[in-house]
């Protein structure tokens, strides 16, 4: 069936017509195998995102149509503000921890030789590994208000008891400190194979010309990384954005509110809350920032497939 | 290596001779210090699952060292793996994990090589599109597509909601962009004249693909595998916003639900049962490492 339409022995024969069906034929066969993908992508995901836009326009029991209604009420409420802040602030800076810690240990590791870098890189990329629903139930653990084994090294030496999650500001920098902990071994693997590609002669070049160890950081390393720090970072933004595990598992959201973050909260306005247009128009407030990222990052791709 | 042996000392001029391989020697001593630090930090919360699981709950709540275990024992692990809901969890997520990642490489595979050989109108806006999905987070999705169940149920009376196969379509929503993806990427990279050579042979579109591009993309199909199972296995909103009953809950979700019982929190099977659900992706790391980082690499994953 499938062979026979493509017996290209006979097309010399065949007239311009026959060559043209067979063109066809071969568009229609990689359309039929495309189709699965196709269907997948439009009934589960353009077609969902579509609807969420719908969806948010609608009133809490979906019967009446009210416009921006839900939005303008979420402008008014202090909380949804708080969560734009919150949301960036998490993004932001855990993005900038990943990549400053991930550079370093990609450094690190890079420095080391060749023949244990391998055992040292499968240990740093575990935390990646874990399951972030897991890993967080860890670090809960040590957080734990009465039995922290943090609080207890900190007694033992002397430092008070931090309120881990219990504070604020502490439970801001422990969901922070988990994003790091979990995204920053992505961001060495992803560096560490880009120094291996930044040419050794280049490095020699500058050690001859007597530059120094920051100047080689500085004008060599950086420069030819550009392009996988800048993608990594934007996929990275994307992710800790849009993250829900953690921040769901290490404090939902509390105390007071004062760790929820787009996803989160859209989950316990919309499916908890029983408010689900509500909780469409809280997640689509994460398109603006997902769609910025995304144009960069389809840009890179772009320009990096028509250099190759 | 050649960058290690220039001066880590900055930018001194008067170099005398020695100096080049004690710096080196220095810099790597301080490199192995650092790394090791980082490895603490890194290797810190699994190690204390597993010393929080030897405990008994007695021991847990005791005011002795957490970091250290006096009496070790394997209750927790006893009680879980004999506990009929435990093992319903790890079996459903084993079901799911496995069926996504047949459906996935199926659809992504097949997809994969169209997009890649094959051009048919919009072939290249498609490949684009499928790049713009995989940046779309579930946080974004899981809302409408829980009304949109709801309204399949008033109209077909299919409940999709509180079943465990619902997240048999789900799951693929997450996973076959990317696989999709990476497997455009392997199967650019294959010469042509293969392709070509195989054609003038005889072979149909899909003995090239079963008998060409199947097995000398197999380093990418595995890590297309790898990457769908470690995702299908470590999803947590799906099923949390979409399955309830405890028959029906996959692994993550069900530690949190039924081993979190109000605010007594049984810590030792807690870490138990993370642990345990953490194994089988930790497993296939250990065993296939160079694989899974090769498609972490290849398609810049989500990070």
């Amino acid at each position: 069936m499938v062979d026979s339409a493509i017996r290209v022995g006979t097309a010399n024969g065949a007239a311009r017509g026959g060559l043209h069906r067979l063109m066809r034929r071969k568009s229609t066969i990689a359309f039929f195998m495309a189709l699965p993908l196709i269907a997948l992508l439009a009934a589960l995901v353009a077609y969902p995102a579509g609807y969420a836009v719908y969806l948010a326009m609608l009133s809490k029991s979906m019967e009446r149509f009210v416009g921006f209604g839900n939005f303008t009420f979420l402008f008014g409420r202090d909380t949804f503000w708080q969560v734009v802040y919150q949301s960036c602030l998490f993004a932001i800076t855990a993005v900038v921890f990943k990549a400053i810690i991930g550079f370093v240990v990609a450094h690190f590791v890079h420095n080391i030789p060749a023949k244990g870098q391998r055992k040292w890189r499968g240990m740093l990329l575990v935390p990646w590994v874990i399951p972030p629903a897991m890993s967080t139930l860890a670090w809960l653990w040590l957080f734990d208000p009465s039995y922290s084994a943090f609080n207890w090294v900190f007694d033992h030496i002397g430092i008070g008891r931090v309120p881990w999650l219990g504070e604020a500001a502490w439970a801001r920098f422990s969901v922070i400190l988990v994003n790091v902990w979990i995204g920053a071994p992505f961001f060495m693997i992803m560096y560490l194979a880009a120094l291996k590609s930044v040419p050794d002669q280049l490095y020699e070049a500058a050690a001859i010309d007597g530059a120094s160890w920051w100047q080689r950081i500085w004008y060599i390393t950086l420069p030819m990384m550009r392009n996988i720090i800048a993608i990594t970072a934007l996929f990275s933004l994307i992710v800790t954005f849009a993250n829900f595990d953690i921040v769901r598992v290490l404090t939902a959201g509390g105390p007071l509110d004062y760790t929820h973050i787009f996803g989160t909260w859209a989950f316990r306005v919309g499916i908890e809350g029983g408010d689900i247009p509500l909780g469409a128009a809280v997640s689509l407030f994460m398109v603006p920032i997902l769609a910025v990222a995304a144009i960069f990052i389809l840009r890179d791709i772009t320009r990096r497939g028509s250099e190759v | 290596m050649a960058n290690t042996a220039v001066s880590v000392g900055g930018p001194t001029r008067q170099i005398r001779y020695g100096s080049v391989s004690r710096d080196r020697k220095r810099a790597l001593i301080w490199s192995y210090v650092f790394l090791v630090i980082f490895a603490i930090f890194f290797l810190m919360p699994p190690v204390y699952m597993l010393i929080t699981s030897l405990k008994t709950s007695a021991e847990i709540s005791a005011i002795t060292n957490p970091w250290w275990v006096y009496n070790p024992t394997l209750e927790n692990y006893v009680s879980l793996l004999t506990s009929p809901e435990y093992l319903t969890f790890f079996w459903n997520s084993a079901m799911v994990s496995i069926i996504v990642v047949t459906i996935t490489m199926v659809i992504s595979v097949l997809a994969a090589f169209a997009l890649a050989r094959m051009r048919f109108w919009g072939s290249a806006t498609l490949a684009t599109g499928v790049f713009l999905t995989y940046l779309i987070p579930e946080t974004l999705l899981f809302i409408p597509l829980f009304k949109i169940f709801a309204f399949v149920n008033e109209l077909t009376g299919i409940e999709l909601i509180n079943n465990w196969w619902v997240l048999l379509f789900l799951y693929p929503t997450l996973t076959v962009p990317f696989c999709t993806w990476i497997m455009i990427g392997y199967f650019a990279s294959i010469p042509k004249e293969l392709d070509e050579a195989a054609l003038i042979d005889g072979a149909g579109w899909m003995q090239t693909l079963t008998k060409i591009f199947i097995p000398v993309a197999l380093p990418g199909i595995i890590a297309a595998t790898i990457f769908a199972f470690t995702v299908s296995w470590a999803q947590f909103l799906y099923p949390l916003a979409f399955t309830t009953s405890t028959d029906q809950l996959v692994l993550p979700v069900g530690i949190i639900t039924t081993l979190i019982k109000g605010d007594v929190f049984n810590w030792g099977q807690i870490m138990t049962g993370a642990l345990l659900g953490a194994a089988p992706p930790l497993i296939i790391y250990a065993f296939l490492m160079d694989y899974y980082i090769a498609g972490l690499t290849a398609g810049a994953t989500k990070g």
